[in-house]
């Protein structure tokens, strides 16, 4: 760290806030990491099963509630992961100003594509 | 060289004090299996946040109909698209085994250095041993 002050290391971790939002971070990574273990192995499954299938297979595949609802846990689960994760990385190399907006589009932009493959599954699922 | 020595110089103290202690860059350090996995775990880690996008984008593509499908289909079955499903395929089988790893640790087991070795090469085995499943049952059933 370049940056040097006066306070001793515990009242700069004190500061910062350290061991309040790091264990909510950590839990949050495992509890996704678990459901993502079920969830992606069925889809790669499912995909290998599915191979070579039309366009009229895959909606007819998508349109079973089993399905669609497995589709959407997979997608909140994978960009809640996907989010945690790239904050990490963002965190431990980016130390400028950039860090903040890095982190702020990580988590806005899994936001918008599980929202976008959740919507998409739904049209799918309810579409005629 | 010296120019490198410059840059690794420690963060700059007060006259009398001892320099802070810094731990060396990582290419100073020999590959070693677990350094190796812990470093690919990221990396892969990295490449299939790509490739969760690619899942957004083959979704609404079947949202959209017939025709995006189709041409999204089309770029999967390229020999590039094939490629590159090959590649997150083997990515996604590393960071799932890899993953597990790291959660039987976090419940406080296998920190042996003989354990770390054996669930290295477990990890190892276990990716090329599924990826290479995954290609054969994908092989008999695009027929």
């Amino acid at each position: 760290m370049r940056r040097q002050d006066m306070r001793s290391p515990l009242a700069r971790a004190m500061g910062l806030g350290s061991a309040r939002k790091g264990v909510g971070h950590w839990w949050a990574q495992r509890i996704s990491a678990v459901a993502l273990v079920p969830l992606t192995l069925w889809f790669v499954a499912e995909i290998i099963v599915h191979l070579g299938s039309d366009y009229g297979a895959f909606t007819a595949w998508m349109k079973s509630p089993t399905v669609a609802l497995l589709m959407i846990l997979l997608l909140v689960a994978l960009f809640h992961h996907t989010a945690l994760g790239l904050q990490v990385v963002i965190e431990d190399y980016v130390h400028s100003s950039a860090k903040f907006a890095g982190v702020l589009v990580a988590h806005l932009g899994c936001c918008a594509l599980a929202v976008a493959g959740i919507l998409a599954t739904l049209k799918i699922a309810f579409g005629r | 060289m010296s120019g490198a020595m410059e840059a690794d110089r420690p963060t700059p103290c007060l006259p009398g004090e001892r320099p802070r202690p810094v731990s060396p860059n990582i290419q100073n350090y020999r590959p070693q299996l677990t350094s190796v996995l812990s470093i690919l775990n990221r990396v892969t880690g990295l490449l299939l946040s790509v490739c969760a996008v690619m899942l957004v984008v083959w979704l609404v593509a079947g949202a959209a109909g017939p025709q995006a499908y189709a041409a999204v289909q089309g770029a999967i079955s390229s020999w590039i698209g094939r490629i590159v499903l090959f590649g997150a395929t083997l990515a996604f089988f590393f960071h799932l085994c890899g993953g597990i790893r790291h959660l039987v640790w976090d419940s406080v087991h296998g920190f042996e250095l003989r354990s770390i070795y054996i669930s290295g090469w477990a990890v190892v085995a276990a990716t090329l041993a599924l990826t290479a499943a995954a290609w054969i049952a994908g092989g008999i059933m695009g027929r």
